[in-house]
């Protein structure tokens, strides 16, 4: 992703195209609970993105081959749905959904505690039902409000957020046409408790200044969507609001 | 539950909240110490006593421990044992040696099929969940009749109540027999009028159960029938 010189991307007044400033955020809300047929779920709404995630397990790992003696392992499968974008999607398994899955797998693994339960394992499905540019952090995020419905111990909830450059201006959350005409995307996954990293991916170039600064951005952006994933949870089970 | 109706603000946590410092006091279930911090591990109630920290989770799948009273349903048959469902991530096994009945080499489908239920006692569990049964024991049988009703395993305790009183009133109130298996399923068997009327009363508790109010509930329902 070079960035293309013609694609305007920032207004005159130093706004984005879609009205927000540069360290802006697009609407979030999430609701934890949304299956009944799930162990634990949540849907989670980022701008035009929505995310569906399912939780199943700990549940005796199959085929055995995977079955690690000492911990379980996370089973992930993001997918996108063929109605998300514009263009149809075809259904199934293809490069880039392999990749997601891996990279979710992985930041997953690094939060729960999966020594807990060995030889299981715990079942992620991620679906994408709408998606406009973020849907792995969207997908993450999602996967951490389901798994803490589903009653999974963990260290922290994992945040997932990018960052990036458009026009050489580190900006905060990219839709769609950012995404496609900007020069850098930095999506991460956050646990906002400890300020730690899960997972880091950098698409194009940024200098170590930008760089910082779109991490500060990510972990501002982080703590607003820690505190609605906390709020959708409390939301589902806090006394006489049901 | 007890705790929840003492009057005392309860506090929901999620995992990676922080709880408190963890001077003087110890990590429970659903916690660990951090930075000389608790930080919550699991989404529940918040509970403390003597000194120990811990969350009551409001979802968990059930993890056997050795003495655990089940109510099982067998998943396979082979000719010398039985592999039983028990709400777990791992199957169960049932050595026909631990049955209640002489059970010859090849005659185990004869005594308990695939489908079947039956009362059962956790013999042992190892750290790698492979678990024994034992249904050698006093009212440990084959479940004949009646019905099971699958219920989340953190609900158990309010099912059952402080020295089983709840699930005695319910016995009362339905005149049905229950038994409240570890494993997160209730064995209920009556006519069929108690059994919907007690079917009815612990799927109250599965729908509002984190809500605190079930007691209200067999309350409100024992009034109906004291004025009838």
């Amino acid at each position: 992703m070079g960035g293309y010189g013609d694609v305007k991307l920032l207004r005159d007044d130093g706004k984005r195209l879609d009205g927000r400033t540069v360290d802006e955020m697009r609407p979030v809300s999430i609701e934890a609970g949304v299956l009944p047929a799930a162990d634990g779920s949540a849907m989670v709404t980022h701008g035009l993105n929505v995310a569906v995630a399912a939780v199943y397990g700990p549940m005796e790992a199959h085929p055995r081959k995977i079955q690690r003696q000492d911990r379980a392992v996370i089973d992930v499968r993001y997918n996108m749905a063929p109605f998300s974008t514009g263009d149809r999607i075809r259904p199934g398994f293809n490069r880039r959904s392999r990749e997601i899955s891996k990279v979710t797998a992985e930041a997953l693994e690094s939060v729960v505690l999966v020594e807990r339960y060995p030889r299981s394992k715990i079942r992620v499905e991620i679906e994408i039902l709408a998606a406009e540019a973020g849907t792995r952090c969207v997908g993450i995020t999602a996967a951490a409000v389901a798994l803490a419905d589903a009653g999974i111990p963990m260290r922290d909830m994992i945040v997932g957020v990018a960052s990036g450059k458009i026009e050489d201006t580190v900006v905060l959350d990219l839709d769609k046409a950012e995404d496609n005409y900007g020069q850098a995307d930095l999506p991460v996954g956050i646990l906002p408790n400890t300020g730690e990293i899960a997972f880091l991916q950098m698409d194009g170039d940024l200098s170590i200044e930008e760089f910082n600064l779109a991490m500060e951005y990510n972990f501002k952006a982080a703590s607003e969507i820690h505190e609605l994933m906390v709020d959708a949870l409390k939301r589902r089970y806090e006394r006489g609001d049901n | 539950m007890s705790e929840g109706q003492s009057g005392a603000e309860q506090r929901l946590v999620t995992p990676g909240m922080v709880i408190g410092p963890s001077t003087g006091k110890h990590a429970g279930s659903g916690a660990i110490a951090q930075n000389e911090e608790f930080i919550a591990t699991r989404l529940g109630w918040l509970n403390e006593q003597n000194d120990v920290v811990s969350v009551r989770p409001i979802n968990s799948a059930y993890m056997p421990r050795s003495g655990d009273l089940i109510v099982g349903v067998v998943a396979e048959v082979r000719n010398n044992l039985w592999f039983f469902d028990v709400n777990g991530p791992f199957q169960a096994l049932l050595p026909m040696s631990l049955a209640p009945w002489k059970v010859e080499f090849g005659s185990t489908r004869q005594h308990l099929g695939i489908g079947d239920a039956a009362l059962a006692r956790v013999q042992e569990v190892d750290e790698a969940h492979n678990m024994v049964l034992t249904m050698k024991g006093i009212g440990l049988r084959r479940l004949n009749e009646g019905c099971v009703i699958p219920i989340p395993v953190n609900l158990i305790d309010t099912l059952r109540g402080e020295n089983n009183t709840m699930v005695s009133r319910i016995r009362d109130l339905t005149d049905c027999r229950i038994i409240v298996a570890d494993n997160g399923r209730v064995w209920v068997h009556g006519d069929a009028d108690n059994m919907f009327t007690a079917r009815g009363l612990i799927q109250t508790l599965v729908d509002e159960g984190h809500m605190n109010n079930f007691e209200d509930a067999v309350h409100a329902l024992e009034q109906q029938r004291g004025e009838n």
